[in-house]
C-alpha cells in the first residue's frame, strides 16, 4: 500500500511539470489555433529565470578578511555578496536561500513579455497558415531560443538548489518519506492549475475568452476587441509554462536543452488529454506522470523491459489510434 | 532522354555534374591559403553532403509531394545503420548486400509505421510519427541492446563470423567496407600547383546512388503516381469524393521515403561501420525537416541543397572559433576589432546552431519555397530587367513556382 502512494506521490511532480506546460500548449492552441513547438523552450527561459535571479543575488565583492589567513600568514580575501552589505548577514542570506520562490516574481513579467513579443512578432503572422507551418517555425525559434541560452549559460547544467527550510525529506505517512519540495511543487502547480481555471472562469475577461475559443467570429461582431485579449492568453500561457520551469530547477538542474526534453512529452500528453481541452490537458498531463511512475518501478521493468521509457509513447499511439480527440477533447477538432 | 524531357534531363545532368566535379567544387582555395578552412572536399563531408541529400529526397516524396509531415523519419535511417553493421558482423564486409538488407529492413519498418500512423493526418500525423521515432530510440537504447549494443553503439569487432569474409586481415586488423575489393577508405590525391584535390572511392559510390536516387525522385515526381501525391496534397476530401482512396497512396510514399532513409543509414554505415541509437533520436528527424525546408520542399533539386547547405555550414562554421575570427577582422582598429568578434562569434563555431535556426525561420517565414524559389525570384527579377520590351513578364508569371 505504501509503495503504491509512494508510486502515486513520485507520478505527481513529473506530472506536474507534464500538466502545466500542456495546460499552456493547450490555451494557447484552444484559443489562438496555433501548434506552439517552442513551448519548451518557454519552460526552458522559465527555468533561466531561476539562474539569473541565483545570479543576481549573488553578486558578491573581495573582502580582506583579518580573521582567516593562509599557510603564509596573510589575510585571505573572501567573496561578500553585496546583499549581505545591504540588509545584514542573516537577512542577505537568507534572501540568497529563498532564489527559486523570489525567481517567481521576477519570471511572471519576464514571461508575460516574451509571451507578448512572441505573439505580436512571430505567431501573429501564422494564423492563417497551415499548421504545418506554424510547426516548422516555432521548432526554428525554439532551436533560437536554445542556443541564445546555450551562449549566455553554457552546456552545463546549473544547480538552483531549493530553499534550506523546503530541501529536506517529510514524512507523509507513518513509513513513507518524500522530498519536501516536491510537495512543494506539486501544491505550487495545483495553485496555478486552479488560479488558471478561476481566472477562466469567474472574471468578464475570462468569460469573453471562452466565449471566443468557441466563436472567434461573433465575439468579434459584438465589438470585442477579441485578438487583444487571445495576446494576453498567449502570454499567460507563457507564464504557466515559464513558473514550471522556474519551480522545476531544484528537482532537475536546468540546462538548454530541457526544453526539448520537455517538448515531445507534452505535445504526447496534449493529445491524450484532447486538443484544445483545458481539463483534459490537466488530466492527462497527471495521469501519464503517473502511469510513468508506475512503470518504473522494479516489478513492471522486470516483466516488461523498457516499459518505462516508452508506456507514455505507447499510451499516445493507442489513444491516437483509437480516440483520435483524446480523453476529453471536443468532437472535431482537427480530426481530418 | 532516359524518358525524362528536356527540362528534367538538364537538371539531372547538372546534379550529374555537380557530384562528378564536387571534389573541385568544393575546394576553391588552395590548401595552403587562410580561406583553405572553407574547402569542404574532403571525403568525409562530401559523403555526408550526398548521404544527407539521399535522406532529404526520400523525406521530400513524403513531406513535399504528399504533405504528411513526419518528425520520425530518423527512425528508419537508424534501422538501415543497424541492419547494414550486422550485414558486415555476419555476412561479409561487401557493402552491396548491406545496402540492399538496410533498404529492405527499413521498407518494412516504414509499411508497419506507415500503416498505423496513416490512419491520422495533420498534426495527429505527425506526433505519432515523432511517437514512434521516440519508442523505437528508447527500445535501440535499452532493451534490445543484444540487437543494438545500446548506449555504446553496434560497431564491428574481430570475433564476429563474416561467413563470406574474413573476421580478421591477416595483419590481424578489422577488414574494412569494400565493394568487391574496392576499399571504400581508398583516396587518391591529385595535387595541380597549390591545390590539392582528394578522390575518393567511398564518395563516388554513394554519388552514383544520389543520381540514381534522384533519377527515381524524378520519375515519381513525374509519373501518374506523383499526380495522385499532389492531388492528396492539395486536396484529400475532394479526392475522396471523386471515388479515389487515397490510402494505398499515402502508404506507398511513406514506405519509399522511409526505403531512401534506410538506404542512407546503409551508406552511413557502409562509409563507417557503426550505428548508435541518437540517429534515431526525433532532433535528428527535426535536422531533415530543416534541410527540406530549407532547400525547398516539393521541388526536386531543393532537398539536396538543403542537406549541402546544412552540412556545409555544420562542418565549416562549426570550426571557426575566436581565434580565426580575430585573424579576420584584424584590419581594423582594437576596440572595433573586438567588437565585430564579439557580435559575429555568438554565431559561428559552437553557435552555429543559432544561424541554422535564424536562417530556417527566415525560410519559413518569408521564403516558404525555399532556396530554389528564393533562386527563382532572383532569377525572374534579372530577366525582368534584361528583356522588358518582349513579353518577359507574362513568361515569368506563367512559371510554375516550386519546379
Amino acid at each position: 500500500m505504501d509503495a503504491i502512494l509512494l508510486q502515486i506521490l513520485n507520478g505527481l511532480d513529473k506530472g506536474s511539470a507534464y500538466a502545466l506546460i500542456a495546460l499552456g500548449l493547450t490555451l494557447i492552441f484552444g484559443t489562438l489555433g496555433v501548434v506552439n513547438f517552442a513551448h519548451g523552450a518557454l519552460f526552458m527561459i522559465g527555468a533561466f529565470c531561476a539562474v539569473t535571479i541565483q545570479r543576481l543575488l549573488n553578486l558578491s565583492h573581495e573582502v580582506i578578511d583579518e580573521t582567516q589567513t593562509d599557510f603564509l600568514g596573510n589575510p585571505l580575501k573572501v567573496k561578500v555578496p553585496y546583499l549581505q552589505d545591504w540588509f545584514g548577514e542573516s537577512m542577505g542570506s537568507a534572501l540568497q536561500d529563498w532564489s527559486v520562490p523570489l525567481a517567481i516574481l521576477f519570471a511572471i513579467p519576464v514571461m508575460l513579455v516574451v509571451g507578448y513579443v512572441m505573439e505580436r512578432g512571430l505567431i501573429k503572422h501564422f494564423y492563417k497558415r497551415p499548421h504545418a507551418d506554424q510547426i516548422l517555425v516555432t521548432f526554428g525559434l525554439a532551436i533560437v531560443l536554445q542556443e541564445i541560452v546555450k551562449f549566455y549559460y553554457g552546456a552545463n547544467p546549473i544547480q538552483t538548489p531549493a530553499p534550506e527550510a523546503l530541501s529536506g525529506v517529510a514524512q507523509v505517512l507513518p513509513g513513507v518519506v518524500y522530498p519536501v519540495w516536491r510537495i512543494v511543487y506539486f501544491c505550487f502547480a495545483a495553485a496555478i492549475i486552479a488560479g488558471v481555471f478561476a481566472f477562466l472562469q469567474f472574471t468578464t475577461f475570462g468569460m469573453v475568452v471562452r466565449a471566443g475559443m468557441a466563436d472567434r467570429e461573433t465575439v468579434g461582431l459584438l465589438g470585442i476587441d477579441i485578438d487583444k485579449r487571445f495576446t494576453f492568453m498567449f502570454g499567460l500561457a507563457a507564464a504557466v509554462a515559464g513558473l514550471a520551469g522556474v519551480m522545476y530547477g531544484p528537482i532537475n538542474a536546468p540546462n538548454y536543452h530541457m526544453g526539448m526534453d520537455f517538448l515531445v512529452l507534452s505535445f504526447v500528453v496534449v493529445v491524450v488529454g484532447g486538443m484544445g481541452s483545458l481539463p483534459g490537458a490537466v488530466l492527462a498531463g497527471f495521469l501519464l506522470g503517473i502511469l510513468e511512475s508506475f512503470a518504473s518501478t522494479t516489478w513492471a521493468t522486470t516483466t516488461l523491459p523498457g516499459i518505462n521509457q516508452i508506456i507514455i509513447y505507447l499510451v499516445a499511439i493507442i489513444i491516437l489510434l483509437t480516440r483520435p480527440r483524446g480523453l476529453m477533447g471536443r468532437k472535431g477538432v482537427m480530426e481530418d | 532522354m532516359l524518358g525524362l524531357n528536356k527540362k528534367d534531363t538538364n537538371l539531372l545532368l547538372v546534379v550529374l555534374a555537380l557530384t562528378m566535379l564536387a571534389p573541385f567544387i568544393l575546394n576553391p582555395f588552395p590548401t595552403g591559403s587562410a580561406m583553405a578552412q572553407f574547402n569542404a572536399g574532403y571525403p568525409d563531408l562530401m559523403q555526408r553532403f550526398v548521404i544527407f541529400g539521399i535522406f532529404a529526397i526520400g523525406f521530400n516524396i513524403l513531406f513535399g509531394l504528399t504533405g504528411y509531415l513526419s518528425f520520425g523519419h530518423a527512425a528508419f535511417l537508424g534501422v538501415g545503420s543497424y541492419s547494414a553493421v550486422w550485414m558486415f558482423k555476419l555476412l561479409s564486409m561487401n557493402i552491396l548486400p548491406a545496402i540492399i538488407l538496410s533498404v529492405i529492413i527499413a521498407g518494412l519498418f516504414a509499411l508497419f509505421i506507415g500503416y498505423i500512423s496513416l490512419r491520422r493526418s495533420g498534426i495527429y500525423f505527425s506526433i505519432l510519427t515523432l511517437a514512434f521515432a521516440q519508442m523505437s530510440f528508447a527500445l535501440a537504447y535499452s532493451v534490445l541492446t543484444p540487437i543494438t549494443n545500446g548506449e555504446t553503439g553496434l560497431q564491428i569487432t574481430l570475433s564476429d563470423p563474416r561467413i563470406l569474409g574474413s573476421s580478421a586481415m591477416p595483419d590481424g586488423s578489422i577488414p574494412v567496407t569494400n565493394l568487391f575489393g574496392l576499399e571504400m577508405r581508398a583516396a587518391w590525391d591529385m595535387a595541380v600547383g597549390p591545390w590539392t584535390f582528394t578522390f575518393s572511392a567511398g564518395y563516388y559510390f554513394c554519388a552514383v546512388i544520389l543520381i540514381l536516387a534522384f533519377y527515381l525522385a524524378i520519375r515519381i515526381f513525374r509519373s501518374p503516381f506523383g499526380m495522385m501525391l499532389r492531388a492528396i496534397k492539395s486536396n484529400q476530401t475532394r479526392m475522396n469524393y471523386t471515388g479515389l482512396n487515397p490510402k494505398p497512396y499515402t502508404l506507398a510514399a511513406f514506405v519509399i521515403s522511409g526505403m531512401y532513409a534506410g538506404l542512407a543509414g546503409g551508406l552511413m554505415a557502409a562509409m563507417d561501420p557503426l550505428a548508435g541509437a541518437e540517429r534515431m533520436q526525433w532532433t535528428a528527424s527535426g535536422e531533415v525537416v530543416l534541410m527540406t525546408i530549407l532547400g525547398g520542399a516539393g521541388t526536386l533539386i531543393g532537398p539536396v541543397l538543403g542537406a549541402g547547405m546544412i552540412k556545409y555550414f555544420e562542418n565549416i562554421l562549426s570550426k571557426i572559433n575566436e581565434t580565426v575570427l580575430h585573424g579576420w577582422f584584424a584590419f581594423l582598429p582594437d576596440g572595433l576589432e573586438d567588437f565585430m568578434v564579439s557580435i559575429v562569434y555568438p554565431f559561428v563555431g559552437k553557435g552555429w546552431h543559432l544561424t541554422l535556426g535564424i536562417l530556417f525561420m527566415l525560410v519559413v517565414i518569408f521564403l516558404p519555397g525555399g532556396l530554389v524559389e528564393g533562386g527563382q525570384r532572383i532569377g525572374r527579377l534579372f530577366r525582368r530587367r534584361g528583356a522588358k520590351a518582349s513579353g518577359a513578364e507574362a513568361e515569368a508569371a506563367k512559371q510554375q513556382p516550386g519546379e
